[in-house]
């Protein structure tokens, strides 16, 4: 269970394609630093009474972390999870492994260590009841937390043994032996959310809940455009109002490149101290500031939209993947389509807005994060600040969210920075107009496609422009596609080119990162290529699936899609095919109506280990409002849905954010951002949410993670819905920039 | 200046500028953190709490405007027992981040409160103020329904509102 850097590598190109390396860069992994193995003791901690507390390690944001990992230990451990306590566990990755949660890896990462341990804990209190009767571990078993000898009625609690077990060595985790699935007891049976009963009570519980004795409150006045600098400021008339405390002017490490980095560094701007958060608002309106823009503020969505226009014209800068001559045999093709997809940049709103509280005393940093990438968050922080890693401590405390935006560690490495200048802990919180314009965001893109179809109406050519933002082959976090994005390797023809303009902004991953634009331009244009060709999405695609697979090529050394994908992360037709079989028997697809205004489309796709096809039925008034009345979906993520409640809930939830994403677009003007609010980049709302049923395809396949996958089908499924319903293509997003509102 | 409040049963009396929106005084001046920040203009509804009986969205309302009606926040919604809206949204697992649902509690017990047997449309008016970022609308919609029939079961069940 060793997990040095090679293995992490390897886990992380699971996401996905090798696009995930990018997505989740760690800086900590460059060190070839290595981790110790995994102890039982690290995880499960008895006590008398028989009370099991196990330890969650992974940050929680509402996906369920707290309950999936610690389901796994229990099973295994073989206690009665009605006895289980979880603890959050504080950032200690030389105990716990890698506390990251992103990329829906955490079950995949999980699910055969996790077992182990709870299987090792079992063990040692084996050997110790065996031990204590001169009885040979192997007569020895257990139930509910009790060691059992059989043949002669004797038995212990887990409690009785604790004392003794623990000072036991451990098995090593590779030796044990696991439970057969059909015994199991806890996973695949739902549990209750460990915090629900914290939350339901309004009990302090996130980010922003945490109080400390003293404590001053932090807010941030930074440029409205990106990296501008203070020139001057009325910084003497604000320390003079009510209930403030210190006023300081942040310099910034952060540079108006063309190209930003995962992590740019420390915007600049002007931080305000107060005895309370509202004071520190008040002040902060009244900030008069000359600030220096630099050239950030020339960008604008107009002038990407042009820049675009001209490169989509130009030969591509870079090409990622390309086999079958596409370029000469085009000609050949009985029909040609062509389309230009545009989809615009997103910004996380997680409801929770960003913030962190941080606390310098006599030369060492406690730090309340919510951060989901928590270790790379103390790197830099100790990088920021010049303080060794050694001395922070950071607390793991549940998010209202992160949807990737806490992968990014921005707001934490400011707390810190204030909490180093002040003699009091510090609470950092953006204001919701703080957390979109300075949001990580989700870039924005245009493809350009070509397609093309034989004599028969099968797809033979596929070539894709995609026009995204970087500098030459630097492409910006959450800007990059892989060479083995699906319909790569299914069409006898490919090619798949990049050409880059510059941005500067900071962007990210945004859940389902990549997928969530690419699987609705993809799905879009081969629903295209189905209606172009005379037959039924459904059927075209199964057809593209049982093609033969072109082998893996790689394209230029530095695309963004250079590692040939392994294991699970390669594309099994089947699976692909199964979930779109299933979803179309459950929606009637093959007897669906047409009738004008209301329509049903279908799509699927392959993101994060995970298989997922959704079905819209949405009708479309004579005004153009769109309203979808059901969404099926189904999805294969292996042979166990570990926590079957939550996982439904997931899928619903991942379906509305899909949804909503539809709807919503961030735009520039002077280098500033024009959204401010939910009010602009709108969240869908109880009214419009459709009836959505969720179905399961278990294959024989290991578990895999459920954040991501079920989100980007809908896109699609909706979009192509629209056009069975009116006749009409929607190549561009948000929907009202192709004349469509939400109902 | 001084205000005196009466919060969740208790007289209050705080010292805060007369523009502080109730939010920051729940939150930042007596501490009663349940009710929360989202938006600070009203639109999604994290902040919601009763004034009287309506739900209210307290970040757009300043402590200088509230008068002399009693304020609920979701830590004073049920006195001993968990009030059956709560407890369906834990028996439905309704949840996921968590961070919105206090407001969606407050709304939810101030429509059954006002109307104990809502119809689907009643539950979508009712509740379309409220923002779910993770999207939990189904399992909302679920428990309030859940709840409409929990509250007729237990129509003795004693609330803030005594309801």
């Amino acid at each position: 269970m060793r997990m040095n850097r090679r293995s992490f590598l390897q886990l992380a190109t699971l996401a996905g394609g090798g696009m995930a390396l990018r997505l989740y860069h760690l800086p900590a992994l460059d060190a070839q630093e290595k981790l110790p193995e995994l102890t039982p003791q690290a995880f499960v901690h008895i006590a008398p009474d028989g009370t099991t507390t196990i330890m969650a390690r992974a940050s929680e944001s509402g996906q369920g972390m707290r309950n999936m990992l610690p389901m796994l230990i229990a099973e295994e451990f073989d206690v009665d999870w009605k006895s289980v306590r979880v603890q959050q566990a504080d950032l200690d990755e030389s105990r716990y492994g890698r506390q990251f949660s992103g990329g829906s890896m955490n079950t995949p990462l999980g699910w055969d260590p996790m077992r182990r341990v709870g299987a090792a804990a079992r063990q040692l209190l084996i050997a110790t009841a065996a031990e204590r009767w001169n009885l040979p571990a192997s007569a020895c078993t257990t139930a509910h937390g009790r060691v059992l000898h059989k043949a002669s009625g004797r038995s212990a609690s887990y409690g009785e043994l604790a004392t003794d077990a623990a000072s036991r060595k451990a098995p090593a985790l590779d030796s044990v032996a696991l439970k057969d699935p059909g015994e199991y007891r806890i996973i695949g049976h739902s549990t209750q959310g460990v915090d629900i009963p914290a939350i339901t009570t309004g009990k302090p519980l996130f980010g922003i809940d945490v109080q400390l004795p003293g404590m001053l409150y932090a807010s941030i006045q930074k440029a409205p455009v990106f990296a501008g600098t203070v020139k001057s400021a009325n910084l003497d008339e604000i320390r003079r109002m009510p209930g403030i405390r210190h006023v300081f002017v942040i310099e910034g490490t952060i540079r108006p490149s063309a190209f930003t980095p995962w992590e740019p560094g420390m915007e600049p701007g002007i931080a305000i101290v107060a005895d309370t958060w509202w004071q520190a608002q008040t002040a902060r309106s009244q900030l008069k500031v000359d600030w220096d823009l630099g050239p950030a503020a020339s960008q604008s969505s107009e002038g990407f939209r042009q820049r675009a226009k001209e490169l989509l014209a130009q030969p591509p800068g870079n090409t990622v993947r390309a086999y079958g001559n596409v370029e000469s045999s085009l000609h050949a093709a009985a029909k040609v389509v062509q389309a230009t997809y545009e989809y615009p940049f997103i910004a996380h709103m997680t409801m929770e807005a960003q913030g962190a509280t941080a606390h310098w005393k006599d030369g060492r940093m406690e730090m309340w994060s919510t951060s989901t990438q928590p270790e790379n968050g103390r790197e830099l922080v100790a990088q920021t600040l010049g303080i060794d890693k050694s001395v922070i401590t950071t607390h793991m405390i549940r998010s209202g969210g992160s949807f990737g935006r806490r992968l990014q560690n921005d707001y934490l490495v400011e707390a810190a920075w204030i909490a180093k200048r002040v003699d009091a802990p510090v609470k950092l919180l953006w204001s919701r107009e703080d957390d979109i314009s300075h949001d990580g965001l989700r870039p924005g893109g245009t493809m350009g496609l070509t397609g093309g179809l034989d004599a028969q109406g099968r797809l033979t050519h596929w070539r894709q422009h995609f026009i995204t933002f970087g500098e030459n082959h630097h492409l910006a976090s959450g800007g990059g596609i892989g060479a083995d994005s699906y319909p790569a390797g299914f069409v006898p023809a490919y090619a798949m080119y990049t050409s880059a303009q510059p941005l500067m902004l900071r962007t990210g991953a945004l859940r389902a990162p990549g997928d969530n634009a690419y699987c609705w331009v993809a799905q879009s244009f081969l629903d295209e290529m189905a209606f172009a060709s005379g037959r039924d999405p459904l059927e075209f695609q199964l057809e593209l699936l049982g093609n033969q697979r072109v082998p893996w090529t790689v394209g230029q050394p530095d695309a963004v899609g250079d590692h040939e994908p392994t294991g699970p992360s390669v594309l099994v037709p089947e699976r692909f095919k199964g979930v779109l079989q299933l979803v179309a028997e459950k929606s009637g697809w093959a007897t669906r109506k047409k009738q004008p205004g209301r329509g049903m489309g279908i799509a699927a796709w392959f993101c994060h280990l995970g298989y997922f096809a959704e079905v819209a039925d949405v009708s479309v008034d004579k005004d153009n409002n769109v309203t979808v009345h059901n969404v099926w979906a189904a999805g294969d993520i292996g042979s166990q849905i570990i926590n079957p409640r939550a996982a439904e809930n997931m899928v619903q939830g991942g379906i509305m954010d899909g949804m909503s994403a539809l709807g919503q677009e961030i735009t520039l003007a002077n280098g500033r951002i024009e959204q401010s609010n939910f009010h602009n980049h709108p969240i869908l709302r109880m009214r419009q949410t459709p009836k959505i049923e969720v179905f399961w395809n278990r294959t024989h396949y290991a578990p895999t993670g459920l954040g991501e996958p079920s989100l980007p089908p809908v896109l699609p499924a909706v979009t192509n819905a629209i056009f069975a319903a009116t006749g009409r293509r929607v190549r561009t997003l948000p929907l009202q920039r192709s004349g469509f509102n939400w109902a | 200046m001084l205000f005196k409040l009466k919060v969740n049963q208790r007289i209050e009396t705080v010292d805060v500028s007369p523009d502080t929106p109730l939010l920051w005084v729940l939150r930042d001046v007596l501490h009663l953190v349940g009710t929360k920040y989202g938006c600070g203009m009203g639109v999604c509804g994290a902040c919601t709490v009763h004034l009287g009986d309506q739900a209210i969205r307290s970040c757009s309302i300043p402590v200088s405007a509230l008068g002399d009606q009693p304020i609920t926040t979701i830590e004073g919604l049920a006195e001993a027992e968990r009030h059956p809206v709560q407890l369906a949204w834990e028996s439905l697992d309704v949840p996921q981040c968590g961070y919105c649902q206090a407001g969606q509690i407050m709304s939810a017990t101030a429509l059954l409160h006002h109307t104990p047997h809502p119809t689907v449309e009643d539950i979508d008016a009712a509740m379309s103020g409220n923002l779910c970022r993770c999207g939990t609308y189904t399992r909302i919609r679920e428990a309030i329904q859940h709840a409409a029939g929990l509250g007729h079961a237990a129509a003795a069940h004693k609330t803030a509102h005594g309801a």
